[in-house]
């Protein structure tokens, strides 16, 4: 049996709303450096995957499209590449995946920030393209105007054109970002000093990318990252965003509600792959789950609930939610893989207390079952994956 | 009169002929350990801050990618917050271009970086004009060159605006009664004529309220713009007069804003090299400078300048005799090239005639030459003179070397101003405006964006 791929999704202080509150959790420590290695540190105590880390253009809010204000939920959040590339010097060799968000950001800028983490983390990095639909969000950059939707942008007809675009657009910023990677060949740099040359120009590329939206000429500042091309990851339901992950993507995280939904889920990932006309290495599927462990029976149940009395409301999530221990857990986890998943991407209800659930609970566990590594096989993210380091689009062959 | 203290900062090597690449001591550019060696050095030398350059698109020559110098650079926040978790004090100072971001970013990648680092982080203020590099970027290079200073003055009142969207204690974090953040933290409304944004922040307000602001430029734009509203400004006057001239003119527009003269820091760039005596340092500055300038450099500063093809010159041969082309010019992405071409070549050809100097020792000569040479003892001595006569507060020292540049410097040099009693023995406090005597930024609490209370 392969073992399973296994990540952490690290957000705020946990993805229950009221995860601040739990009497484990550090809620002083949110904006501090040392809040995030520790939990890196953690992770890679369990051996994972990768982390990845979460990011937003606008202040989280309890409602789909607007800032509320609420003043009893965490609030604020630091740029993802930023944590990740102060994670990277004070770990060894997980994965750190941050997130940016592609309606807003400049893809050049991206090109260089995920390159840059991955010569920090010497082939560590990935990187997670989100769009951005909130019109609050725009508001902060003033350069576009969307339209004012009261209802999440997915249920009305103006609402998904706009996710049509938003979606067709960050298609075109990943197609940016991996060529930008690639437009450095690796033996760029020559040193030659018999002819006066540092760099074999012919080996130093224009993108020359001409899209509906915009156009980027390129070559990067930045040299070809150690691992060629970062890993690219993509959280994704629905057929749309399943094709984004199909033509994009390394790695695709879903969010199916039940073993027999999984199934179907798998399906319709490899479905978008055939009809994007995806080649080389298929996608790695990754279910996302929240998690509330704890190893007495029925503790997370109650647990929860606490935090749920806190908020004024049940926690509501995309992802499918775990109570239980870590032995269910690991159960469940190992029966929905017969779906075709690959691994799993843990969200932990509350930080620190339900990583530490992952890494010292479920991992040996897993382990225990012949179902997860006891040791890094590999030096790099793609590595940790079973992806080679790929060829440079660019070079001859 | 008090002995004014010495400031110190350590540039990362340039994507430039100063940096030499074909030394057998020269590391890598990109990789991580070179930045972490740099900083390093610099944090045991006390400095003050590293410094990081940058550039968003390759420099080009001729229509090519310019193929002689060190290229390839990281973007530069990344690689400082990653060199915050191997450093404890020295500060972090990144140039970011106003022209291809927007403030709401840009802001929040600076308070980021300075909670990350417990407040050592500064920021570079450049601007750029060019469409060349709007290549590069979706919203493309559509600024007025004219507008520039405009657009950047306005970037950073709205970073300001933004970082003040927080005021200290917003954050509560208080589980007990149930209260995470004041209502209303991070709301602001900008309408001028670059932005007209508003919404709500979301970096809470770092540890130094505000980062140290940095200023670059020499024209008087750029001069009032620093007084305006920086706390360090970075210039290119190596030499004695020309420091005390700048010194004096930019100081004294710092009344008008309401600013004490210390409240703005001079530091300009500088190289160095040091030997066992000075006909040794001055043998080593020689051999540097030639291999900065081999032959094929030297004759692609003749082409920026001239605007032409001059590849047929022997750079062990004279000047051409060739009329520059002032037209549109064959380089991109370099500052240098874009002054008064006509009068450059003119008084290159008027030196290289009465020195009798090849293409080679033409370029060696007229660019780029050391500003300290001499042993530990008389660097040390031309640092100190410098800052106590008025013609800097202290230097960003930029090395030829990657990474070990500053190592003989910091080892040599640092120990000798440490025992005049001009430089700090240790730090201090643990922000970078305690390393520079900057006091908190004003937070004018009143003057805030309107709250909307629920």
């Amino acid at each position: 049996m392969t073992g399973l791929h296994l990540s952490a999704a690290l957000n705020d202080a946990g993805w229950h709303p009221a995860a601040w509150r739990d009497p484990a959790a550090r809620p002083a420590g949110l904006f501090t450096a040392r809040y995030w290695t520790d939990l890196a540190t953690e992770a890679e105590r369990g051996l994972l995957d990768f982390v990845t880390i979460d990011d937003s253009l606008g202040l989280q809010s309890s409602g789909p499209t607007v800032p509320d204000d609420r003043t009893d939920q965490v609030r604020g959040r630091l740029d993802a590449v930023l944590v990740a590339a102060r994670i990277a010097p004070a770990t060894e060799r997980i994965g750190l995946v941050p997130a940016t968000i592609t309606t807003h950001t400049e893809p050049f800028h991206v090109a260089i920030g995920i390159a840059s983490l991955d010569h920090a983390s010497r082939g560590r990095a990935g990187w997670q393209p989100r769009v951005g639909a909130r019109l609050s969000d725009a508001a902060h950059f003033g350069r576009r105007a969307f339209p004012d939707l009261d209802r999440p942008w997915s249920a009305t007809a103006e609402g998904a054109a706009l996710g049509a675009e938003l979606f067709g657009e960050a298609g075109d910023v990943v197609e940016v970002v991996r060529r930008l990677w690639d437009s450095w060949e690796d033996d760029a740099e020559i040193r030659d000093a018999a002819t006066g040359r540092f760099l074999d120009r012919d080996k130093v590329h224009y993108i020359d990318f001409e899209g509906a939206r915009f156009s980027v000429r390129g070559p990067s500042i930045t040299p070809r990252p150690p691992q060629g091309q970062p890993l690219v990851t993509a959280l994704a339901c629905g057929v749309r965003s399943y094709e984004f992950a199909a033509r994009g993507a390394d790695v695709v995280f879903v969010t199916p509600r039940s073993r027999a939904d999984a199934f179907a889920v798998v399906a319709q990932i490899r479905e978008a792959e055939r009809t994007v006309r995806r080649s080389g290495e298929p996608l790695r599927i990754l279910a996302d789950l929240v998690v509330f462990l704890d190893e007495a029976p029925g503790a997370a149940v109650s647990r929860k609930a606490r935090l749920d009395d806190l908020d004024g409301a049940p926690l509501d999530s995309d992802a499918e939610i775990f109570t239980g221990t870590p032995g269910e857990l690991a159960d469940l986890l190992l029966d929905w893989r017969n779906a075709g998943l690959d691994g799993f991407r843990l969200r932990p209800g509350v930080l620190p207390s339900d990583l530490a659930g992952i890494t010292r609970g479920l991992v040996p566990v897993l382990q225990e079952r012949g179902a997860f590594r006891t040791g890094y096989q590999a030096a790099t993210l793609r590595g940790h994956l079973g992806l080679a380091r790929p060829a440079n689009r660019y070079a001859a062959t | 009169m008090p002995v004014k203290p010495v400031h110190l900062a350590a540039h990362f090597p340039g994507v430039n002929n100063t940096t030499v690449w074909s030394d057998p001591a020269s590391g890598s550019q990109i990789d991580f350990a070179s930045f972490a060696h740099l900083a390093r050095t610099a944090e045991r030398g006390k400095f003050d801050f590293l410094f990081l350059a940058e550039g968003l698109r390759l420099r080009e020559l001729k229509g090519r990618i310019h193929n002689l110098d060190v290229a390839g650079r990281p973007e530069s926040l990344t690689v400082l917050s990653a060199l915050s978790a191997v450093t404890a004090r020295l500060g972090l100072a990144a140039t970011v271009n106003s022209t291809f971001n927007e403030p709401y970013e840009v802001a929040r990648r600076l308070a980021t970086l300075d909670h990350l680092s417990e407040g050592r982080a500064a920021w570079n203020v450049v601007t750029s004009w060019d469409e060349f590099t709007g290549e590069n970027f979706r919203r493309g290079g559509y600024l007025d060159e004219a507008d520039r200073y405009g657009r950047a003055a306005e970037f950073l009142h709205t970073a300001r605006e933004l970082w003040d969207s927080w005021a200290p204690g917003d954050l509560v974090t208080d589980p007990g009664a149930g209260v995470f953040a004041r209502p209303g933290s991070g709301a602001f409304a900008h309408r001028g004529r670059q932005f007209d944004i508003a919404g709500r922040f979301n970096v809470p307000r770092g540890p130094q309220g505000h980062p140290v602001i940095i200023q670059a430029g020499d024209s008087p734009q750029g001069r009032e713009f620093a007084a305006a509203d920086a706390d360090v400004i970075f210039s290119r006057h190596g030499t004695l007069e020309d420091g005390r001239a700048f010194y004096k003119d930019v100081k004294s527009r710092l009344a008008r804003y309401g600013r004490r003269r210390d409240e703005l820091k001079i530091m300009p760039a500088v190289t160095y090299v040091l030997g066992d005596n000075e006909a040794d340092a001055a043998e080593r500055a020689a051999e540097i400078r030639r291999r900065q300038v081999g032959p094929q450099t030297a004759i692609a500063y003749l082409e920026g300048h001239w605007g032409r093809d001059l590849s047929a010159y022997d750079p062990d041969g004279p000047l051409p005799d060739v009329e520059p082309d002032l037209g549109e010019g064959v380089s991109q992405g370099r500052a240098q090239f874009r002054g008064d071409r006509g009068e450059t070549v003119r008084r290159w050809r008027a030196l290289a005639a009465e020195r009798g100097l090849t293409i080679r020792e033409l370029v060696i000569e007229a660019t780029g030459r050391q500003t300290f040479v001499g042993t530990p003892a008389s660097v040390a001595d031309q640092i100190d003179t410098f800052v106590q006569t008025d013609a800097a507060d202290g230097f960003v020292f930029v090395p030829h070397l990657t990474p070990g540049g500053l190592d003989d410097l910091v080892e040599h040099v640092v120990p000798l101003l440490q025992e005049k009693g001009v430089f700090r023995a240790d730090y201090t406090g643990p922000t970078l405006r305690d390393h520079l005597g900057l006091q908190a930024p004003r937070t004018p609490r009143a003057a805030r964006t309107p709250r909307k209370v629920s």
